[in-house]
């Protein structure tokens, strides 16, 4: 199994720039996210890896091989498509011997390492079925099958999983994390799910508009994000962007928000003009006390906790709180933050101004 | 707007059972959701209440009156299906105008333009009115088709699944707006999903039905915290909650078989010890995935939580729910 290093590499089509200058290292044995909305440049990344795009410039290494400008058949790594490709004459042991006999493996050593892998799918039993009959769980076991018979290096994964429904899709996608867990083989897998992301990857690069926003691990970035597309891409409900203009000192720890002290870890550099107070909805409290007011416009029941929507001087902004506390639409109530998850951003620039809580990760980023 | 009632409601096709004895009250201004999987009933309850289908036993009530040998549009209800069937050939006015210029309504002109602007504001499409319904976004067609619904002011509105087309973002956009402009007007509304979080952030009732059958009606609330079966108690809840033999914790009461414990319902530190195969940190909190005797069980943490595959945890349910052999309640 292998590390993946890219370095710089860009593709252009035509005029259109798809992905500018990126540079991340996946490491040997990851599961590693590609996430992003869609044209974000997520897939052809993923296909600059495995050799079905070849990048304008920049370098690609395998296990320390420069690959970048080797065919696809040269890398070792399997692909695995969103629509699982099949050969619908042919029965489930077919499928999975015909990488191997094309490769000219002995019929002896074919036959053992179907099984191997038939083994690991838990898909035995249907070996000698047609793939026309079988469910879409086990027609994915079976494509999946046919890029681990080979042994490759490492897999690449473009959304497998998209065009399964939400019940069966969860099913599958703790099935596939667990076969990465019993093979730890280097997996690139592209997404635009954020659940999905965050459920399963060990690392994640966030991708929009051609370039790398965020690189890090799930909680990383959740609690540190670097941009205000990631902050918003990220979290369900996504975090609160609360608008004001101000001046916040070098190392302060104390902002003021429509008039009211609130307390924030204290930034390292400095910024004043249009900025954005960043805070996710299970930091924000509510009492009858607090300076800062907001008016109730919407609660919604989720069991355990509820999300409330409210209306404050700096806009709209949503809650998780307790079930079990009182919220009624129309009133007006304190809020309170929660100092050590605030991240405050520049509003033109988007990005976030280096705090105690994110500075180590901006600076390594 | 009206009460609805339903009273031993049963419809089949063939040997298929479509819905068996359904009796439910939706009072007059009530946000009422059916939930349940795929053949369940839900679309057929609906179709039922609008007369696209007849009941093979059993009556409707509208307001008062028992509206069985009614037509459709005698009935006045108004029906938004998932798949938004909007006229292409219209402007969005025109499509939103179209069920008042109706033989029945009949609505002067200037009534027509003070609704639609009123119904276009309300869904913020004002802007688009003389887009064509195919110049819009995914989104903007399914608010026009909820809007061609809002324009008139029937005694019932019917919703099939009106949001599950959308993407995520949208849907829950799409879900506070509808439960807003459902509470301004004092509408009745029934709508049916097999999406809980929908059920259960908009709902002011919720029906649960289960091979056609309604197990359980009763506030969001009162499902979750209250489920009368094994059934209705794995339909709300994410992640699901875990149901495992009385006998793995033991000290249950006699007749008890299996119990539930929802993620966020168990103690950590006492109780049974249980091994982490997996962690997944989603930000606002982890998700520990537990294997305890054989079997799997999730629940929640900290989102910092330092636990690792391989660790050992001593869990113990926190007031779990109690069922007998046949998946009933018992409390």
């Amino acid at each position: 199994m292998a590390q993946i290093q890219i370095k710089n590499i860009r593709k252009d089509f035509g005029d259109f720039n798809a992905v500018k200058e990126s540079t991340f290292t996946i490491e040997d044995g990851e599961f590693f996210m590609l996430l992003g909305p869609s044209g974000c440049g997520k897939t052809t990344t993923l296909r600059m890896i495995a050799g079905l795009e070849l990048p304008t410039s920049g370098e690609i290494y395998l296990d320390g091989e420069e690959i970048s400008q080797l065919p696809p058949s040269k890398r070792d790594i399997a692909f695995v498509f969103q629509m699982f490709a099949l050969y619908p004459h042919m029965n489930v042991r077919r499928n999975l011997s015909y990488p191997l006999v094309s490769q000219g493996m002995a019929r002896k050593d074919v036959k053992a390492k179907v099984e191997e892998v038939a083994g690991i799918l838990g898909i035995q039993d249907i070996l000698n079925r047609p793939v026309g009959g079988l469910s879409g769980g086990d027609r994915q076991r079976v494509a999946l099958g046919r890029a681990i018979v080979r042994d490759p290096k490492a897999f690449m994964m473009d959304e497998p999983l998209g065009a399964l429904d939400a019940e069966f899709r969860e099913h599958m996608s703790e099935e596939l994390r667990a076969l990465h867990d019993r093979m730890n083989a280097t997996t690139v897998y592209v997404t635009h799910d954020q659940l999905e992301a965050m459920q399963m990857g060990d690392k994640i690069v966030v991708m929009n508009n051609a370039v790398v926003e965020q690189f890090g691990t799930p909680q990383e970035i959740y609690d540190k994000p670097a941009t205000m597309f990631v902050a918003d891409f990220i979290g369900s409900p996504s975090m609160n962007f609360l608008h004001f203009d101000g001046t916040v000192g070098e190392g302060a720890a104390r902002e003021t928000l429509g008039g009211e002290v609130v307390h924030v870890t204290s930034a390292g550099r400095g910024a004043s003009g249009k900025l954005v107070f960043g805070v996710r909805p299970e930091h924000v409290t509510l009492s009858d006390s607090g300076g800062y007011r907001g008016e109730v416009l919407a609660s919604e029941y989720l069991g355990t906790t509820q999300i409330i929507t409210l209306d404050t001087p700096n806009g709209e902004l949503k809650a998780r709180i307790d079930s079990a506390q009182v919220a009624k639409v129309g009133e007006k109530v304190g809020l309170g933050f929660n100092p050590k998850t605030i991240t405050l951003f520049e509003e033109g620039s988007g990005r976030a101004l280096r705090s105690d809580l994110n500075n180590e990760v901006l600076t390594h980023g | 707007m009206a009460e609805v009632v339903l009273k031993g409601l049963s419809k089949s096709f063939g040997s298929d059972v479509g819905i068996a004895d359904v009796s439910m009250t939706i009072p007059d201004g009530a946000f009422v959701v059916l939930l349940g999987p795929t053949g369940a009933g839900k679309t057929t309850t609906l179709r039922l209440i609008s007369g696209l289908e007849k009941a093979d036993a059993g009556e409707v009530w509208i307001g008062g009156r028992n509206v069985g040998s009614e037509t459709p549009a005698q009935r006045d209800v108004a029906m938004v299906f998932q798949q938004y069937s909007l006229y292409p050939h219209l402007s969005v006015r025109d499509n939103l105008a179209f069920p008042l210029k109706s033989p029945i309504l009949n609505t002067p002109p200037d009534e027509i333009e003070r609704k639609v602007a009123e119904v276009a504001g309300v869904l913020q499409i004002s802007h688009k009115l003389d887009n064509k319904a195919t110049a819009l976004s995914g989104g903007e067609m399914q608010r026009v088709s909820i809007g061609r619904a809002l324009v008139r002011e029937p005694s019932i509105y019917l919703m099939d699944e009106p949001l599950s087309s959308l993407d995520a973002k949208l849907r829950t956009d799409l879900r506070v707006e509808l439960k807003r402009i459902q509470a301004n007007l004092g509408a009745t509304l029934l709508y049916v999903t097999h999406d809980q979080i929908e059920a259960m952030t908009m709902a002011t009732h919720v029906g649960v039905l289960n091979e056609g059958r309604l197990v359980q009606y009763g506030t969001p609330r009162e499902i979750y915290e209250n489920p009368n079966s094994l059934y209705v108690a794995s339909r709300l809840g994410l992640p699901r909650i875990n149901i495992v033999p009385a006998d793995v914790f033991g000290g249950m009461p006699a007749g008890v078989t299996q119990i539930g414990m929802r993620p966020e319902h168990i103690q950590q530190g006492e109780g049974q010890e249980a091994e982490v195969q997996r962690v997944e940190h989603l930000g606002d909190q982890a998700r520990l995935h537990l294997v305890l005797k054989g079997h799997a069980i999730t629940t929640i943490a900290d989102p910092h939580t330092t636990y690792t595959p391989g660790a050992h945890i001593k869990i113990a349910p926190k007031n779990p729910l109690c069922f007998d052999a046949e998946g009933a309640r018992i409390s």
